[in-house]
């Protein structure tokens, strides 16, 4: 049934009807409606959860991680300086293997304090262990929770997600969604079984002391399971495909990219003007296609490898920064491409909420057909003298 | 030790895990010297020194860890602490 909703809504909605049974969430903008949507769904009864009130994100985390080690389906979600402080717990929860979910509303990082959208937040945790879904829209962001939650608790992987879509651009925004209903979600994601919880009669600990005889051997365990996580977002995209018609097996997904000569890659809502952008070069001659990325974690680096064959050269835009380095997805494309030949130009751009226009689509194609990359596209030159 | 998934233990790991292998300086026992005081097994904070059937102290080398308080505190220099080669 489509429905117009706000997408914080949605994806409170799509939580809901994955039945988590402990939420631990600390409200920070603009990842606010979410919980606040949540906690008023828990007690009205609508669904049978826990929902802990933390007093930070730290705890927030901690929480989920200790309902996730008794055997409880969690969720949480937070951004920007929340996942910051969350920053310890994520590798804690990825190392001992809890399939925790957790919304991540993308916002900038301070300083300077701006509470809108680019992906540093989600991007900086890149090593943490931890699958990285991000949403082009609404109705993607609601779809991939259930997808993350069966990849997630697939007893072959067993790693925490996030589901990121941007802050305020979509968060914030009403758009048409088709919400599955309670048994719909039901059909394709079945109950929580855990691979091992706490339990007094049958006692465990996790997260164990390794020595430097041991250590490299469980970080590798978690890089393979990751590595495997690829094949089985496949599958269980496909599924939902088969199931609800929308195709999610695909880490990454091309737009009119066959016969491109430049192709661009993307992440998050920014694919969505893109595809404009592209139509409007199109009529114009101009032949561009894009791949959006919609796995990050795991790096979909083969396929982006195959799908840009023939392509002359490649764009990419990155709403994040490695200081002292580029973009990440840049610098991952490049690595993908290695020995290609194909020009990889990257350009970091829409920091701290700064719009992309279509107009400014069309000037990074025509950068990249110049050879010009590898910069920050629209800078406020005057404002640097 | 198994490398199970989660980094998850059991209890009673320790009895596979030997922690011994820490150990740089071992504690080497010259019993002729020897009072049978007690005080190496008071200050072990491992708890791993035993008695053999004539009440003469022995290391249990699995688990200790070289720290060397009991060859420090031994009234009757009983005990050496020595480079192990490994």
């Amino acid at each position: 049934m489509m429905d117009i909703m706000e997408g914080s809504h949605a994806v409170s909605r799509a939580v809901t009807f994955c039945r988590p049974e402990v939420i631990a969430a600390y409200p920070i903008t603009p990842q606010t409606h979410i919980v606040e949507a949540l906690a008023e769904i828990v007690a009205n009864c609508e669904l049978d959860a826990d929902y802990i009130t933390v007093e930070s994100e730290f705890s927030a985390l901690s929480a989920c991680l200790g309902a996730s080690a008794a055997g409880s389906r969690v969720y949480s979600a937070t951004t920007s300086q929340g996942l910051a402080l969350m920053f310890e717990v994520c590798f804690n929860v990825a190392g001992m293997r809890f399939p925790v979910i957790m919304s991540i509303v993308n916002r900038a990082l301070g300083a300077p304090l701006s509470i809108w959208n680019d992906h540093q937040d989600s991007i900086s945790l890149r090593d943490s262990g931890w699958m990285q879904f991000y949403s082009e829209d609404n109705q993607e962001a609601t779809d991939l929770h259930y997808l993350a939650y069966k990849v997630a608790e697939d007893h072959r992987i067993l790693l925490p997600s996030f589901v990121c879509f941007d802050g305020f651009i979509l968060s914030h925004t009403y758009e048409p969604v088709d919400m599955l209903t309670q048994e719909q979600v039901d059909s394709y994601l079945p109950p929580f079984k855990p691979y091992h919880r706490l339990d007094v009669k049958d006692p465990i600990s996790f997260g164990m002391f390794a020595s430097p005889d041991y250590y490299q051997e469980f970080r590798y365990a978690n890089d393979q399971a990751l590595h495997k996580a690829k094949e089985v977002i496949a599958d269980y995209g496909r599924e939902f495909g088969e199931m609800f018609g929308r195709d999610y097996s695909g880490l990454v997904e091309s737009y009119r990219l066959d016969d491109a000569d430049t192709a661009i890659i993307a992440l998050g809502s920014i694919c969505g003007t893109v595809k404009d952008a592209i139509d409007e070069m199109r009529d114009a001659g101009k032949k561009v296609g894009l791949l959006k990325i919609r796995a990050f974690r795991p790096f979909p680096g083969k396929e982006i490898a195959k799908a840009l064959q023939g392509v002359s050269r490649v764009a990419v835009l990155d709403k994040n920064i490695s200081l002292g380095s580029k973009g990440a997805a840049c610098l991952e494309v490049k690595d993908a491409l290695y020995g290609s030949q194909i020009p990889v130009l990257g350009y970091v751009l829409g920091l701290g909420g700064r719009d992309i226009r279509k107009k400014d689509i069309a000037a990074i194609v025509n950068n990249a057909e110049k050879g010009i990359g590898d910069m920050f596209y629209g800078l406020r030159e005057e404002e640097l003298k | 030790m198994a490398l199970n998934l989660g980094c998850t233990a059991k209890p009673g790991k320790t009895r596979e895990n030997k922690t011994g292998s820490w150990r740089v300086f071992k504690p080497e026992f010259i019993h002729e010297n020897c009072t049978k005081c007690g005080m190496c097994k008071i200050v072990c904070p491992e708890g791993c020194i035993l008695e053999n059937e004539e009440d003469l102290p022995v290391p249990d080398y699995d688990y200790c860890k070289g720290c060397g308080l009991c060859a420090e505190e031994c009234p009757a220099e009983a005990i050496e602490m020595k480079k192990e080669e490994k």
